[in-house]
């Protein structure tokens, strides 16, 4: 019997705080996809981009040892995020450099760590999506997943096995939603126009629902729809592709 | 040129109710974008030459001053002179002294970006100099009375009408009922009015968009031939330049013509491309009498081994303004002075002080767009959290802020309390939310609520669920 590799899963903060049903849909498509067995240590809570994109390096350092110190025992971790996954994989190793106690374990981790789609597809090759979700669908990519990570083609091939689904690209997808963490607080008029275009470019596409893999653009997204009125709603992938979608959409109610 | 960074909250208020200025953006997300994504899908070394591009220019970084020695001695081997400028006020003087020395009435200009970096026409003007800018939309914003908005479309930010307008209101020698309706006729009324001038002129002034080391030579790029109108007319050709526009031979310059044009329009190579090497020669048919040099530091020598090094690798192409979506919305003014979009965000901190220009690192969702496409692969989100991390040590942003975050890092550095809070924090929530899914007003979210909908929390935390279920 091949022995079952141990993945961590960081749950990220905004899956954790809204939207629990994605941490379970990780767990679920994350066992399915191959011997795996998932662990949630405890000793989680933010990935500390708060800190690290507000000049508060003192906080993202203190965030970012915590998080290795939790996660390196694991042969993968894997964050249904590609903010989370790519602060984690593309800035630790970065803002780790100085510490001769973490630097290497820093990016040790870093190489371990994947966005979800992007382990489901490039480390477990799986393509056995059984799920079913009858909807037109678009699919929103984060600056994150698209820029940090490279990942664009996987969350497609993934939803191309869902049954009933039909996918409609969305028109000019790779400007930013608007989200950006703090920057949507900070600077709420700017945001205001970005997450319009991007709202007026799902609905051109007629589709039902959009979907994608980071909470904070989805909060974003679904916030904006729902202030409009659109009936399109919003909804994180892993909860199509783990079949997993029977919850009210994000921002709905019962 | 006068600041006004620091309020940059102000100037996006104004950028986003100007309705011309809307309109003129438009043209920025879609025109520039398309032709740059054709251009670069027709060269599939596109991203290999982007490297050598950037190994060139860390190259020239790491030998800056020998370059710049070399140089040096071979313009005053070809009759030039090279002035060293080591601030905005030195390199004014020395312009101002050459200018004067000619007994200069008109100076035409080519594009400079540097020039504005040191306030050039209006010292010239101040001292009885009329400076006349020969680039269409350089022209078109003196005539406004504005500073460029972008560094390669400097009235990207005008609409045609106003262009008509502005003709119209000091072009008053012309007839008052011609046609200029089209953007021909507009450039036609402007060659017009600039012939005379480029004749008249006694000197010339250029930017360069390198400097040659191992012959002297300037490089000037231009669509419209005014550079050369500007630089091979006049009696003395003033070129002025940061000190970064170095490259060793014009290999390299060709190199860096291959990715700038296409990053910048979309073209394989811009309309003219003009070489200075000296004043003109007994055997040449023109040339200018006399051949300047202007070299610019300000403050650029002081990047040089700092984390900040790597912004001096632009060779300015604007392609990261034409794919911010900053920019798009709040145009180039709004960042109050000379570079705008996300060069300008990480340049004018360091140009001029982080405390003057504090918010400008900050207006940004680090999307990570403007490093995708940069030709030189400068890390610019990188260099906006360099730039934050700054301003948070020297306490720029005021206390709230601040607060906020120790708060929250010392919450999320202790788990078991962080996971107490968030589940009583995300219960109220959840229940207050309850049946509408969603908020459309919070107290302390007013900022996020002024625009959108609040989705609420499902009603308890991942973490506690777990637990439950295990």
């Amino acid at each position: 019997m091949s022995e079952r590799k141990r993945v961590g899963l960081f749950v990220t903060c905004l899956v954790d705080l809204y939207r629990p049903t994605v941490g379970f849909a990780a767990i679920a498509l994350i066992e399915r996809s191959g011997a795996y067995t998932v662990h949630v240590p405890e000793a989680q809570t933010c990935c500390g981009q708060p800190g690290y994109n507000s000049g508060d390096k003192e906080s993202a350092l203190a965030i970012a040892r915590q998080v290795v110190t939790a996660f390196e025992d694991f042969d993968y971790v894997v964050a249904p995020s590609g903010s989370c996954a790519g602060m984690i994989k593309t800035h630790y190793p970065d803002l780790l450099s100085g510490d001769s106690a973490f630097a290497a374990r820093a990016q040790a981790l870093a190489d371990k760590t994947y966005e979800l789609t992007q382990f489901l597809r490039d480390v477990a090759g799986w393509d056995g999506v059984t799920a079913e979700f009858a909807a037109t669908a678009t699919y929103h990519d984060s600056c994150s997943a698209l820029r940090e990570l490279n990942v664009r083609k996987q969350p497609r091939e993934l939803l191309a096995k869902v049954g009933k689904l039909s996918f409609k690209e969305l028109p000019d997808g790779e400007p930013c939603c608007g989200f950006g963490g703090t920057f949507c607080v900070k600077f709420p008029d700017i945001s205001n126009r970005m997450v319009e275009d991007k709202v007026a470019n799902i609905e051109a596409t007629g589709a039902d629902v959009v979907l994608a893999a980071d909470m904070g653009c989805l909060l974003n997204i679904a916030g904006k729809l729902k202030r409009k009125g659109s009936k399109v709603q919003a909804r994180h992938v892993a909860e199509v592709l783990a079949g997993m979608a029977q919850d009210p959409a994000i921002g709905e109610g019962e | 040129m006068q600041s006004t960074s620091h309020l940059f909250k102000d100037n996006v208020a104004r950028a986003l109710k100007d309705e011309h200025l809307q309109q003129a953006l438009g043209h920025v997300r879609t025109k520039f974008i398309v032709k740059r994504t054709q251009a670069i899908d027709a060269l599939p070394e596109f991203d290999a030459l982007r490297d050598a591009a950037r190994d060139l220019k860390n190259h020239v970084l790491s030998r800056l001053d020998e370059y710049l020695v070399e140089f040096e001695g071979n313009v005053v081997k070809n009759g030039g002179h090279v002035h060293w400028a080591a601030t905005p006020a030195d390199a004014r003087r020395m312009i101002l002294d050459i200018c004067r020395k000619a007994g200069a009435k008109t100076v035409t200009k080519g594009k400079t970006m540097v020039g504005e970096e040191i306030g050039i026409n209006d010292h010239l003007a101040a001292n009885g100099i009329e400076p006349i800018e020969t680039d269409l939309g350089e022209y078109i914003i003196q005539l406004r009375g504005e500073p460029p908005s972008h560094i390669i479309a400097p009235s990207v930010h005008v609409t045609k009408d106003q262009v008509e307008a502005t003709f119209r209101k000091i072009h008053t020698d012309l007839d008052p009922a011609r046609n200029l309706e089209e953007p021909a006729s507009l450039l036609h009324e402007a060659r017009v009015k600039l012939r005379g001038r480029f004749i008249a002129a006694d000197v010339g002034i250029t930017g360069a968009n390198f400097l040659i080391a191992n012959s002297g030579t300037t490089t000037i790029v231009t669509n419209e031939g005014n550079g050369d109108l500007t630089q091979t007319l006049p009696r003395i050709h003033i070129v002025l330049a940061g000190i970064e526009k170095i490259v060793p031979g014009i290999e390299d310059a060709g190199l860096l013509l291959r990715v700038l044009a296409r990053s910048a329009t979309g073209q394989e190579m811009s309309a003219y491309t003009t070489f200075s090497t000296g004043p003109r020669r007994p055997e040449d048919v023109d040339g200018p009498d006399e051949f300047h040099v202007v070299l610019v530091d300000n403050g650029r020598s002081k990047l040089l081994g700092t984390e900040f090094e790597e912004m001096l690798r632009c060779i300015r192409c604007g392609a990261c303004l034409n794919h911010c979506p900053i920019y798009h919305n709040v145009g180039g003014h709004a960042y109050g002075w000379v570079y705008a979009g996300p060069i300008g965000a990480i340049t004018t901190p360091a140009l001029i002080g982080i405390e003057h220009a504090a918010p400008l690192p900050e207006a940004s969702s680090l999307c990570g767009r403007c490093e995708a496409v940069c030709p030189v692969r400068i890390p610019i989100p990188k260099m906006l959290r360099a730039w934050r991390e700054e301003a948070f040590e020297r306490r720029l942003h005021g206390n709230r802020a601040r607060w906020a975050l120790k708060v929250w890092a010392a919450l999320a550095t202790r788990p078991a309390l962080y996971q107490l809070a968030t589940r009583i924090g995300v219960g109220v929530l959840g229940m207050l939310g309850g049946r509408r899914g969603r908020f459309t007003s919070l107290p302390l979210a007013e900022a996020w609520t002024e625009h959108r909908d609040l989705p609420a929390p499902q009603g308890r935390t991942f973490m506690a669920m777990y637990r439950g279920k295990q």
